[in-house]
């Protein structure tokens, strides 16, 4: 398991490596001048090699990845602005803030949003699936699927602005969308982010749903059950200990792919409700061509997918002993 | 709220029956089908898949008829209506009519503010929409299957490249990535504060989306092409001397067609929302092109004041999507009986 972890953590980290590399690259390699931008109009020469200087690109581009990269370790000094502490992702010139401070800023909303509806979702798709596997045919199940169905068809943009028009706008029930510190007042933490957590879980609600039922209808077919039943085992035990057991794997994958990438911004769910996290953050700074923000924010976003697939995996071994870790 | 019923009993009645009649002696005797009729003759007997697909046809010939239902109508997506005969837009610029302005005239109602057509701008909109999905479909598929069969069928160093190449894509936040690469892209081809083509945006949308799509179909193919390489009839082929070109179409592809078409009808809606979304955010196409995403974007700017005019586009894509993906799931039922869901 150690060595596992060991190995694993080691792949991760030259994916994002190169996963840096590459946005570093793109970006600092197109032909749209940073310094141009903030030089103004009156630009003489001798003032846009300054601001070259203080932004930190008068060096060729791999050089600029190396104090990039350094940064993260030893913290950076950027001249005219300020220094940059030791988690130096960068300094974002349009807010005049180091990006790792603006991100942790955004971050606990991001979190909040992605754990929340996480929670939601894995209890009703998981729990709906798990009915709907169980009374078959009958109507429950019709109607699950074909809730279902229509559920993962429908898209947060829509439902987002359905949901407000109708909830908040029309009758009131629920609050204006808003993020208030867990830490501060969790009653309204909890009210402020309710409507966003529904919203995003109806359509993931509705994917584990159709995951859950169709894994256990496959696992309820299988030999291993009938033997389990045949040797007089209760009929809820082998449903749990044997069959979800064995249907449990392909949602544990899933379920790490989205939270890495809820984590990474629930991007069009932020925008729908105006809450600032990761992913509102992510779109302003496109607005803004805030290069260096936008290269923070990708590289944390690429973190959280890596290392939740390493989660996913090492949660793999504890499901199916059959998986050796090596 | 009532639920579309795709109901599972005339799915199971239609396997049975279409089994039996496959066997049965009425299906003259001695005629043989290919396994595509065979699939033909299940998809047919699935209720909800023909409705489905009809449905999904209809939309697509909508987006080819755009032009012309336009003319017939009398109408186009870009005209302002409303700066021609100002009392159609109250004093506040919102529909002066009920139902966001909807009459005889204008079928859909007519846009706030701007006070454009609906009815025009959302089947222009879906025309939009649907050709830039269709072409990164297409593109992720042409480009997954290529490099999953070369990848699975070269195998070695050849193999292991690819696969880490694959595993690099998959691992980056593609959303994220496609929202802050699109100015990237414009900035190659157009100075900054240029007015950007139309048809740039949309090169660049497709290249884009089909950047990050064709990876996961390269995993897919790459390991069914794995399974075939070791089968029977390759090495037959390989023994008798086929040339490696006709292995691949001769005797992998006629193989991958069912996994391939499965996926891609997977893909077409996913890149549909995906570029509505990216229009929504604002960095997909924008107005005045008329688009889906971009009609959503317009009606969440007034949608507490004219909801009618978010609720035309929104459901028309909820209505495509849902169609889809059932025409999907039947279609993969009539491709693999084996398969259950």
């Amino acid at each position: 398991m150690f060595r596992f972890l060991v190995r694993r953590t080691i792949g991760a980290l030259v994916i994002l490596l190169i996963v840096s590399a590459i946005t570093f690259w793109l970006f600092y390699a197109v032909p749209r001048d940073p310094a141009m931008m903030s030089c103004g109009k009156n630009c003489t020469p001798a003032s846009l090699a300054q601001i070259r200087h203080n932004l930190g690109i008068d060096h060729p581009i791999p050089v600029q990845y190396w104090y990039w990269l350094k940064g993260i370790f030893v913290g950076r000094e950027y001249s005219g602005f300020g220094h940059c502490n030791a988690p130096c992702l960068g300094y974002s010139f349009a807010n005049n803030e180091p990006v790792f401070g603006t991100i942790m800023d955004r971050l606990p909303l991001t979190l909040s949003l992605a754990f929340g509806s996480a929670v939601i979702f894995l209890i009703f798709g998981v729990g709906t699936g798990m009915i709907a596997a169980l009374k078959q045919g009958k109507f429950l199940d019709k109607f699950a699927t074909s809730a279902s169905l229509l559920g993962s068809s429908l898209q947060i943009y829509f439902v987002g602005y359905i949901a407000l028009y109708f909830l908040t706008f029309k009758l009131g029930i629920l609050d204006q969308p808003s993020y208030t510190p867990l830490t501060d007042n969790p009653v309204q933490w909890f009210s402020g982010l309710l409507l966003p957590w529904i919203v995003l879980s109806i359509i993931f609600t509705a994917n584990y749903t159709r995951m859950a039922r169709s894994q256990l209808v496959e696992q309820l077919s299988e030999d291993y059950v009938r033997t389990a039943r045949a040797k007089g085992l209760s009929r809820a035990n082998v449903f749990l200990r044997f069959a979800w057991r064995g249907a449990m794997g392909p949602i544990v994958t899933v379920f790490g792919i989205d939270l890495g990438t809820l984590i990474g911004g629930a991007i069009i769910t932020e925008q729908v409700f105006s809450l600032q996290g990761i992913g509102r953050l992510s779109v302003i700074s496109v607005i803004q061509s805030d290069l260096p923000m936008l290269l923070g924010v990708t590289v944390l976003s690429a973190a959280a997918i890596v290392f939740f697939n390493i989660f996913v995996d090492a949660a793999y071994a504890f499901i199916d002993p059959r998986i050796r870790l090596a | 709220m009532t639920p579309p019923t795709p109901s599972a009993a005339p799915l199971e009645v239609t396997d049975e029956s279409a089994e039996k009649s496959i066997t049965s002696p009425d299906s003259k005797a001695g005629e043989s089908r290919s396994p595509g009729q065979l699939a033909w003759r299940r998809f047919k007997r699935d209720r909800t898949g023909v409705i489905s697909a009809i449905v999904v046809i209809f939309f697509f010939a909508i987006a080819l008829a755009a032009p012309l239902i336009s003319k017939l109508y009398g109408k186009d997506p870009y005209t302002t209506y409303a700066s021609q005969d100002p009392s159609l837009l109250d004093a506040f610029s919102y529909p002066a009519g009920a139902n966001g302005g909807m009459s005889s005239q204008f079928w859909f109602g007519i846009e706030p503010q701007l006070g454009r057509d609906v009815f025009t701008f959302l089947i222009y909109g879906i025309r939009t929409s649907l050709g830039i999905a269709l072409a990164a479909t297409l593109i992720t598929t042409a480009v997954g299957v290529v490099v999953g069969v070369a990848a699975g069928y070269v195998g070695g160093k050849t193999d292991y490249i690819v696969g880490r190449i694959i595993d690099i894509v998959l691992s980056i936040p593609s959303t994220l990535f496609i929202i802050a690469f699109m100015p990237v892209v414009f900035g190659l081809f157009v100075a900054a504060d240029d007015n950007i083509p139309t048809w740039l945006r949309a090169t660049a949308l497709i290249l884009m989306m089909s950047l990050f799509g064709w990876a996961s179909i390269a995993r897919l193919l790459r390991g069914q092409v794995l399974g075939l390489r070791e089968r029977e009839f390759v090495e037959a082929a390989k023994v008798t001397g086929a040339s490696p070109a006709r292995i691949v179409f001769k005797e992998l592809l006629p193989n991958l067609w069912t996994p391939i078409l499965i996926q891609s009808t997977l893909l077409l809606p996913a890149f549909v929302t995906s570029e509505a979304g990216f229009a929504f955010l604002g960095v997909g196409m924008i107005d005045p092109t008329p688009d889906w995403g971009v009609m959503i974007q317009r009606g969440a700017q007034f949608y507490t004041q004219d909801f009618t005019f978010m609720l035309f586009p929104g459901l028309a894509m909820v209505i495509f999507v849902l169609a889809f993906n059932l025409l999907g799931d039947s279609a993969r039922d009539a491709l693999d009986p084996k398969s259950k869901r």
